[in-house]
């Protein structure tokens, strides 16, 4: 379980204060508001790329709001995928493993699996340029998930996706959080994406 | 600059190719272009016009210069530019990761301090070297040590009028240019790269030696040449901190010097040409390297 307790975050002039919410393992909290309203401050805060200005964050029962980012297994897709573009994409799902020291074998099994799962098996050895929209959204939530965080955070990931591309990735995502029993936290301000996925809705 | 919005531009450049020129405005491009464009080939054809204009006259190129002596000063120019050059990248590639990412009291300063090198004349940039070398720590506070160049004389590297003053001369200035464009390639890589490797597991550190050191591959390569090039076309800073000593501490820019100062003006010329050539050899392969790929686009 995810636990928000009553934190406060500043960017700049901008502060956001007495936030709280859980997220219960397996379910997915779509968090909306308006553009400006810290969204994604809140998201860097929880993901540990914002310091807190007060408040506490516990994952899966651990204090996390003094660990680094590295430390607090959480899965980021940030709006636009952020690829890493020096990568192929059997590279970039299979960065989280290797950072985290898994065993080679368990790597290839696991990069296997997740290409079967957002079907991109056929995307493995090709680098980002090039890829569609829909392509790359479903890379980037499998480099967010392969090392099986605790947390998903996906930060406004399906702007920009065309009708029939949004349905098809949001389905995707669905089944795969539901599969890997991922707590899940989504940014958006479209009420569509925030009904289709989340369990509960949280307004800023 | 994120690269769907560089394929965009490219592309929209690509349509503006077939804008039609006219009026005073398009007089007003192209007249632009020509005159600078001239004036750079009329210098390079001038001197191939001198140099073809002696030979038929006089004597041919072997008798224009002391080949041999030439040599010394191309494989000492090619060997303390690229030593320079690599020191340069060295440098450049922390202090512009550092201004590009990160925000800190005084930044502004040192950025601007960091410049100094850029806009100073060269000249006055061999002389400050001279003296911190020479003249420093000052005399007046006796500490019994010497000079800088004695403290390194100690070490068994005398400095100033030798090889390492050259590189010393070289890298000074180059450096400077190294952060400008290692800086403008690490602003075009998104932030969030690392943000996200920090998520997955990465330090910051790794999150830069994974995730940006290699998107930024093409700005270092293009950084390491113009540090190179410059180091190519450097004289003033060499001419007065490391000297002009005919082969001993002659690199190709001093040569050109030694050679008018010997009324030699058609040996001049053609190490000029060589010179030329060779930085359009670099202007090249800097083009070809930073063609395609992240980083910085000299486009």
């Amino acid at each position: 379980m995810i636990c928000i307790d009553n934190i406060s975050v500043r960017s700049g002039e901008f502060q956001l204060q007495g936030i709280s919410f859980e997220i219960e393992a397996g379910e997915c909290l779509a968090l909306m508001g308006k553009s400006g309203s810290g969204k994604t401050t809140l998201m860097e805060a929880i993901c540990g790329l914002r310091e807190l200005v007060s408040g506490g964050i516990s994952i899966a029962g651990d204090d996390v709001s003094d660990v680094a980012p590295q430390d607090r297994m959480v899965g980021l897709v940030p709006q636009d995928n952020v690829l890493f573009q020096n990568m192929t994409v059997r590279e970039h799902i299979a960065y989280g493993p290797v950072l985290r020291k898994w065993k080679k074998t368990d790597i290839f099994d696991r990069v296997a699996e997740l290409a079967a799962e957002l079907s991109i098996g056929h995307l493995l050895d090709r680098y980002p340029v090039g890829l569609s929209g829909g392509e790359a959204k479903r890379v980037a939530i499998g480099r967010a998930i392969a090392a099986k965080p605790k947390l998903l955070c996906l930060d406004e990931s399906f702007t920009g996706l065309d009708g029939e591309t949004l349905d098809e990735v949001m389905t995707a995502v669905r089944q795969t959080i539901r599969r890997e029993d991922i707590s899940t936290l989504l940014i958006t301000h479209q009420k569509y994406e925030a009904e289709a996925l989340g369990d509960a809705i949280y307004e800023l | 600059m994120k690269q769907s919005n560089r394929n965009r531009l490219s592309k929209q450049v690509a349509n503006a190719s077939h804008i039609k020129y006219s009026g005073w405005f398009g007089a007003w491009l192209t007249g632009s272009l020509w005159i600078y464009l001239g004036l750079i080939l009329l210098l390079v054809i001038a001197d191939v016009w001198y140099v073809l204009a002696s030979m038929g006259n006089t004597e041919g190129l072997r008798e224009m210069l002391d080949w041999g002596n030439l040599w010394q000063s191309v494989k000492l120019t090619f060997l303390s530019s690229t030593v320079s050059a690599i020191l340069s990248v060295l440098i450049a590639v922390p202090i512009g990761y550092l201004l590009s990412r990160y925000r800190f009291f005084g930044k502004s300063v040192i950025d601007a301090v960091l410049d100094i090198p850029v806009v100073l004349p060269p000249l006055v940039i061999g002389l400050s070297l001279l003296i911190l070398f020479n003249n420093f720590p000052p005399r007046i506070l006796d500490w019994g040590v010497g000079s800088l160049d004695d403290i390194m004389s100690g070490w068994g590297m005398r400095v100033t009028h030798t090889k390492l003053a050259i590189v010393i001369a070289q890298f000074t200035v180059a450096c400077a240019f190294a952060i400008r464009m290692m800086k403008v390639s690490f602003d075009q890589i998104d932030p969030r790269s690392e943000k996200v490797a920090m998520t997955m597991g990465a330090s910051r550190g790794r999150a830069f030696f994974d995730v940006v050191l290699p998107q930024s591959y093409h700005g270092m390569v293009a950084a390491g040449m113009l540090a190179w090039a410059r180091s190519l076309g450097e004289f003033g800073p060499i001419l007065v901190f490391a000297g002009a000593t005919r082969g001993k501490t002659e690199v190709l820019s001093t040569s050109v010097y030694l050679e008018i100062n010997t009324g030699n003006l058609k040996g001049a010329v053609l190490i000029s040409l060589i010179m030329i050539a060779l930085a359009v050899m670099t202007i090249l392969i800097v083009r070809i390297l930073t063609k395609k790929g992240a980083g910085y686009d000299m486009h």
